[in-house]
């Protein structure tokens, strides 16, 4: 877990007072989502952008008692869809904070979806990332979610560069761009007919470098594979491909130990890590502050397919 | 700091003290608002260069795509690939960059006519607007040179939505046989329309979006000698609330707080919208009447004395009040609700406003059914001149009364953003129809 971080060492690099701003906004959202809707939850994968959400939704809802403990619950449960495809560590760390906090969980199983023949792979092995969506979409209508808080940035990918705070998904789960509600001043218009849902962003306009500024000053705790560690990788395409059951090295490709962290955490399939000794978060906020390679780009096979594989995959009502 | 090297209207310029820049550390949120072929896309694609907000896999993709010619820095902000297919921007992009100073917000809206909604909504909330002014579109052969409607329609729908800052960026610059004529007689020009308006003008600068020049580097010419665009930007004061006013917060969420012994104290959450609030302070519930003391403050999971306008607060009252989601806490006796008002609306949804029929609005956190009563008149956006109208379409603005079904507690939208801002819903299809800023 990260160490505590003193911030008056990092104020010459970057300076974290704007996060006061961000901080306030995103819980302002988050208390909108409890007020306006009946069903809420707060999608939880135990991803950075997700554990930054979280917190602000203890902050918003809960009384601090100490640290990184909160008394009182959440007005919503949390949700992960599980690909069966996630890092382990992950998958551990989300258990481990939802019995701390002593909140619920609800898991869609992407396994059940293919059981039910909702989803069919191509292949054992292909990536399950895009079929996440099918299984979202499952997970929301057995719950009859009328609206999902997600970690999503829109300083992340172009496609998420034009999506609302509060956004709108008809009946099938779709996202239209075209359709879009403007949003004037913060009087969203969460106005809903049954079936549609709404998906809602409260760090839209946070950056890569704000989440870890706020990491490093409220200690979140994140999974381990965020800070450097040893780890096998296969080098394929400028790529680091972790090596797994379910990445298994190509034909004359070999295998080598190298320290990296990952940036963002996803499916197994799709999520690459970085080289990097960083080993907390304030070495994290020092190394984004002079990366030259954005956060998709480094780590994710799945984006670098086409220029609009997000916008497709959001259309089809994926994060 | 004003840009402007001769202003031929004085009091039209404001100039930039640096007292007046707050100290809250937010982001300035600016538009940018500029139509087809103004090099908009280039002046922002220029503004994340330079401030290293591209990162090389971005820069992979234009090279790519520029196939051994020079990148082509619009194409940072192209977007979607639905508006790619039909080669225009159909909706508000946001964009994030920084610099030592402080952080920005680009709310990057497309200037065709037939979206002067996108200029709306980017404008709503924002601190500043860059509107972008193609020096090669305008006669430079007179002494008086006319402006482009857009320029007048860009200008006018930002100062209507009472962006604080308004910035007049001439760009091409270096297209121009001479430039500092050029600067001159168009910074002329556009004080005098200003002028006229009423439009306070922050300040002119010379650019060229696509060399770069007096964007984020000054520029080195003997016609000028003021700062670049960005310099401007990182001056420029954001929105601040009034604390030095009356306390009005609008509930947004009741949450109850068990403690499990059957004493359940209600915490009332909202946003200040202006004025403040402490511990033992006197408050009054709208629109119920009640009053009661301030027991407790709470904020962000902490205990506090005291808070502020922007802040989000918790109140736990000293008695039992009935209090909802939309009522409003104030300061006794400071407000007035009202059940109907005048107001200027910009229609934004593609059927038109029809007299009589009742709508959603949605004043603070409260939904109320709402009729136009009457549409007094249409403003000429080019001119804001009064004209007479009984419908507003899509993309028009106009003078209203409005009638509402439960009293308000409605303030100036001059006087407060949040006390004087609606927005107008279509009962059947939930389609966010139009904005309401009253007068």
């Amino acid at each position: 877990m990260n160490a505590p971080v003193n911030l008056e060492q990092l104020l010459p690099l970057a300076d974290h007072r704007h996060l006061d701003h961000l901080e306030e906004e995103a819980i302002f959202i988050l208390r909108e989502v409890a007020a306006a809707f009946e069903r809420p939850a707060l999608l939880f994968s135990g991803g950075k952008d997700s554990c930054v959400v979280l917190r602000l939704a203890e902050k918003a809802f809960k009384q601090r008692v100490s640290g990184n403990e909160f008394k009182g619950k959440l007005p919503f449960p949390l949700v992960h869809v599980d690909t069966g495809h996630n890092f382990p560590e992950v998958i551990e760390f989300r258990d481990r904070r939802v019995e701390e906090m002593g909140e619920r969980l609800v898991v869609g199983h992407l396994e059940d979806s293919i059981r039910k023949g909702t989803i069919r792979l191509a292949h054992p092995l292909e990536s399950r990332n895009g079929h996440q969506t099918v299984t979202l979409l499952e997970t929301i209508e057995e719950h009859r979610f009328d609206v999902l808080i997600g970690g999503a940035r829109r300083d992340e990918e172009k496609a998420r560069a034009k999506e609302r705070i509060f956004s709108h998904r008809d009946s099938f789960g779709q996202w239209q761009p075209k359709e879009q509600r403007p949003e004037l001043w913060n009087l969203f218009n969460t106005r809903i007919r049954p079936g549609e849902h709404f998906r809602a962003f409260p760090i839209s306009n946070w950056t890569e470098l704000d989440v870890w500024l706020y990491i490093a000053r409220e200690n979140i705790p994140l999974p381990s594979l965020y800070f450097a560690h040893d780890r096998q990788v296969i080098r394929r395409k400028g790529l680091l491909v972790p090596l797994t059951e379910v990445t298994p090295p190509e034909a004359g490709e070999t295998v080598e130990t190298a320290q990296v962290r990952f940036r963002t955490v996803g499916d197994m399939t799709c999520t690459c890590p970085v080289e990097s000794p960083a080993a907390n978060a304030a070495d994290i906020v020092a190394e984004t502050l002079t990366v030259t390679v954005s956060e998709r780009g480094a780590t994710r096979m799945d984006d670098r397919t086409s220029d609009a594989s997000m916008e497709r995959r959001k259309k089809e009502g994926y994060f | 700091m004003s840009a402007v090297l001769n202003p031929v209207n004085a009091p039209a310029v404001t100039k930039i003290h640096q007292s007046d820049v707050d100290t809250t550390h937010r982001a300035l949120r600016f538009l940018t608002a500029g139509s087809v072929d103004d090099g908009k896309s280039t002046l922002i694609g220029r503004l994340l260069f330079d401030s290293r907000a591209i990162l090389a896999d971005q820069l992979d993709t234009l090279a790519k795509r520029a196939a051994g010619q020079p990148i082509d820095l619009s194409l940072l902000t192209d977007g979607l690939e639905a508006e790619r297919e039909q080669g225009i921007t159909i909706d508000v992009a946001y964009r994030y960059f920084a610099t030592k100073q402080r952080k920005f917000i680009i709310a990057d809206a497309p200037g065709h006519e037939q979206y002067t909604r996108n200029m709306v909504t980017a404008a709503a909330g924002s601190d500043a607007a860059v509107v972008l002014v193609d020096v090669t579109k305008l006669d430079l052969s007179v002494d008086d040179v006319p402006l482009l409607a857009q320029t007048r329609r860009h200008s006018l729908l930002a100062h209507l939505l009472r962006v604080p800052s308004i910035v007049f960026a001439i760009n091409k610059i270096d297209a121009a046989t001479n430039p500092g004529d050029a600067f001159r007689k168009v910074s002329a020009a556009l004080e005098k329309f200003a002028s006229a308006a009423g439009i306070r003008v922050t300040a002119v600068v010379p650019v060229s979006a696509l060399r770069g020049d007096n964007v984020t580097q000054p520029l080195e010419a003997d016609w000028y000698d003021g700062p670049s665009l960005l310099q401007v930007l990182e001056s420029l004061p954001t929105v601040q609330e009034t604390v030095e006013a009356p306390l009005a917060l609008p509930v947004q969420y009741v949450a109850k707080d068990g403690d499990g012994t059957g004493n359940n104290p209600r915490v009332l959450w909202g946003r200040i919208a202006q004025g403040q609030v402490q511990v033992g302070d006197e408050v009054q519930i709208l629109p119920g009447g009640q009053t009661a003391i301030v027991g407790e403050l709470r904020r962000a999971g902490e205990p506090v004395a005291t808070s502020v306008a922007g802040e989000s607060a918790g109140l736990l009252l000293d008695r039992q009040v009935d209090v909802s989601r939309g009522d409003w806490i104030v300061a006794p006796g400071a407000a007035t609700p009202r059940r109907s008002f005048e107001a200027t609306l910009a229609w934004i949804d593609t059927e038109p406003a029809v007299i009589g029929r009742k709508y959603w609005v949605r004043h603070g956190n409260r939904w109320v059914q709402a009729r136009i009563v009457a549409i007094d008149h249409r403003l000429d956006i080019q001119t804001l001149a009064e004209t007479e109208a009984h419908e507003l379409s899509v993309n028009e603005i106009g003078h209203v009364t409005v009638e509402l079904q439960a009293e308000l507690p409605l303030q100036p939208y001059a006087d407060n953003r949040v006390g004087g801002a609606l927005i107008v819903v279509d009962p059947t299809s939930n389609r966010t129809s139009g904005a309401l800023l009253v007068r």
